[in-house]
């Protein structure tokens, strides 16, 4: 195989407007094969949009790229073959029992015997006793879980999945996440879109994403590393006062509530230390430096993005 | 690339049937998927019965140019058995509802001008004895006009009814009387309709009316459901073109629309008595045609709409000219040309030249052959503009 089939998804510049409004601005990814790629962002930062025209259902004003080394303008129909891709909201038919939507799927893909590639399909998400009822009345956990196994019945080389676990209880969201990571060991790409911390952290990279533009993207570490970021711990009484004390102060740039504790962070190591030194020297709150968090990270792209859009 | 079937599948990937059969795979998948969303919609289900049954008695009964039990007054200065033949006669002609006795000319007049009869029957005074004296004494039958087929059908039933209500009083010595022929007869000859029968023309106008209003309503809506119920989404990224989409949601009216037309048939012979005098695989054929053709309307309705409201809207867009401006409700020869060259733009008047011929006269595929091809070339019409306006995307 030749190396740019290792790329699964490889997209450059590509630029949607609805109106005046730039969507996306500019974006460009590249996702290797196997991999499963973490795509965050704020609501309405364009994930959706993005996504939308990796699978071909928007045509970009400007840019171009490949899916599966298929084009994204030209070869939508190859695209909608090998891509599986799980709309943000319950898109099968509630009207229609499970099994009836994953045989609709199964004839739709063009298979040999949909019937039995049904029955297979309910076997694996163990969703057979309740093959007879309605989709709609099935709970958020198991709406998801059917909609991923109609996504995977086909066997598609690539899943895109939009906010998958929103709504979903965190037992689900565990298990979740596990059949991707059994589906990436298979060689199965997955492009996720979330906004949760924890399964950012089980995304072998991620691309963050703010007012249609990518702020950052890489591994896990590569994105801490590349904020640049200086991190205290502060724990104490009177902490939201200390917080809204401190959101003022230069050199100041991420002030987030943990729990019972205050993270606080700047770029500037130097103007962070001595506000640190400063207020420990106070003596009222404990002060400790720490490695900042993804979502310190999150956080600070965030109130960045949000200051200059 | 050698080795593996294709490099791209790292999942296990179900196998594959060929492109043809995949293609036709896909249509079968909406097919079935429709069909069930169909049947499990019980109110939809319940009404592919009962629209054109309910429809079929409102119009049957009540779209009736020939109206029976017209009132009536009689001013008689005459008392004879004759004439009182002679009423009960045209009583029993059942468009007579004889509802008053008038005192006098006036009094019938005034009887007449607010509304409260449409006819008055005047025997004179002396009406028996000019008539055995064989002088051909007038009987007056005052119609009031104004609805001129309102009473024409009455009129013509009592001239004819009168005659033989006299010719049984005219026995024994009065027989000669009765070989003269009446001053006043007038023959009527209707053909394929004797009796002048109003819903052997209305009933087979009703096939067609009720199927371009029940068609229309099930494909109309087909595809903005798909988009405010957000299924359209996923089914866009799915690998199926919108030529299948269309004939897969299609295809399950055609089934119900054939149940209509049996249904209506059935009714139409038992209740209305009107005959299918043609061949009746003839006219289920062309039928069908027309069923499609309004589907494919519908089914193009829906692909402009941006949702079932507005779909909704358009079904009646042209579903009020369909009723007005093809033959149904008044005669075609009889309207001005604008409205013609409109209905012949419309399914519908070529379905009913179609049904009519086929029931009332017994036409066959080759007299028909014209109102055919209009049925389907406006059929490919609807559905390559169905196709072209189709959007493969959410831009």
């Amino acid at each position: 195989m030749s190396a740019e089939s290792d790329i699964a998804i490889d997209v450059r510049g590509l630029t949607k407007s609805f109106g005046a409004k730039k969507v996306v601005d500019n974006f460009t990814l590249q996702v290797a094969r196997g991999h499963i790629q973490g795509f965050l962002g704020p609501n309405g930062s364009g994930k959706t949009t993005t996504i939308r025209m990796l699978c071909g259902l928007l045509t970009p004003d400007s840019g171009e790229g490949e899916c599966l080394g298929f084009d994204i303008r030209r070869q939508q129909e190859e695209i909608k073959r090998y891509v599986g891709y799980m709309t943000q909201g319950f898109s099968l038919y509630r009207d229609l029992t499970i099994r009836e939507n994953l045989e609709f799927v199964a004839r739709v893909y063009g298979l040999e015997a949909p019937e039995n590639a049904a029955q297979g399909a309910l076997e694996r998400l163990g969703l057979v006793a309740r093959a007879d009822q309605l989709a709609g009345e099935l709970s958020g956990g198991w709406k998801q879980r059917l909609a991923l196994g109609a996504c995977i019945l086909p066997g598609p080389s690539l899943l895109l999945l939009d906010e998958p676990t929103a709504g979903v209880d965190p037992k689900a969201r565990r298990d979740f996440w596990d059949e991707i990571h059994h589906l990436a060991t298979q060689g199965l790409t997955v492009l996720v879109s979330t906004h949760y911390m924890d399964e950012a952290e089980r995304c072998h990279r991620i691309a963050y994403i703010a007012n249609g533009r990518l702020l950052a993207s890489g591994t896990i570490p590569e994105i801490i590393a590349g904020a640049n970021l200086s991190t205290w711990v502060v724990t104490g009484e009177g902490l939201d006062r200390l917080s809204s004390e401190l959101k003022r102060q230069p050199g100041v740039d991420m002030v987030a509530r943990f729990g019972s504790a205050l993270h606080v962070g700047g770029r500037d190591e130097a103007a962070m230390e001595r506000v640190a030194d400063r207020y420990s020297a106070e003596g009222l709150h404990h002060w400790r430096r720490d490695e900042p968090s993804l979502e310190d990270v999150f956080i600070d792209l965030m109130t960045r993005a949000g200051a200059d859009p | 690339m050698s080795t593996q079937e294709d490099p791209r599948s790292v999942v296990p990937r179900p196998a594959r049937r060929g492109p043809l059969a995949q293609s036709w795979q896909r249509v079968v998948a909406m097919f079935v998927k429709e069909f069930i969303q169909l049947r499990r919609d019980r109110p939809t289900f319940a009404m592919i019965v009962g629209i054109p049954l309910i429809q079929l008695m409102l119009f049957g009964y009540a779209i009736n140019t020939d109206p029976k039990h017209l009132p009536t007054a009689v001013l008689t200065g005459d008392d004879s058995p004759i004439a009182r033949a002679l009423i009960g006669a045209l009583r029993a002609t059942d468009y007579f509802n004889i509802k008053y006795v008038a005192r006098g000319e006036a009094d019938a007049d005034k009887l007449i001008l607010s509304n409260k009869v449409q006819f008055v029957i005047q025997i004179p005074p002396d009406f028996s004895r000019q008539l055995v004296r064989g002088e051909k004494p007038g009987l007056l039958l005052i119609a009031d006009a104004t609805d001129p087929t309102a009473t024409s059908g009455a009129v013509a039933a009592a001239l004819g009814t009168a005659n033989q209500a006299l010719d049984r009083e005219l026995t024994g010595p009065l027989a000669s009387l009765a070989q003269n022929a009446p001053p006043y007869e007038i023959r009527v000859h209707r053909r394929y309709n004797p009796a002048g029968e109003t819903r052997r023309n209305i009933v087979p106008g009703l096939i067609g009316t009720i199927l371009t209003m029940t068609m229309l309503m099930y494909t109309a809506m087909s595809v903005t459901r798909e988009i405010e119920r957000g299924t359209m989404e996923a089914l866009l990224a799915m690998p199926i073109l919108p030529v299948e989409i269309m004939l897969g949601k299609i295809a399950p009216y055609v089934v119900v629309g054939a149940v209509q037309m049996a249904t209506i048939l059935i009714v139409a012979s038992l209740l209305f008595q009107v005959p299918v005098v043609g061949s009746l695989f003839t006219l289920t054929v062309l039928t069908l045609l027309f069923i499609v053709a309004n589907l494919s309307v519908g089914y193009t309705f829906s692909t402009v709409a941006v949702n079932q409201l507005q779909a909704m809207q358009m079904t009646f867009f042209f579903f009020l000219p369909s009723m007005l401006l093809s033959g149904f409700l008044f005669p075609f020869h009889g309207m001005p040309m604008w409205a013609q060259y409109t209905g012949e733009a419309l399914p519908l008047t070529h379905y009913l030249r179609i049904v009519r011929s086929v029931m009332l006269k017994g036409s066959n595929f080759d007299d028909l052959a014209v109102d055919a091809g209009a049925l389907a070339a406006f059929t490919l019409v609807a559905m390559s503009v169905a196709v072209m306006r189709f959007r493969q995307t959410l831009d």
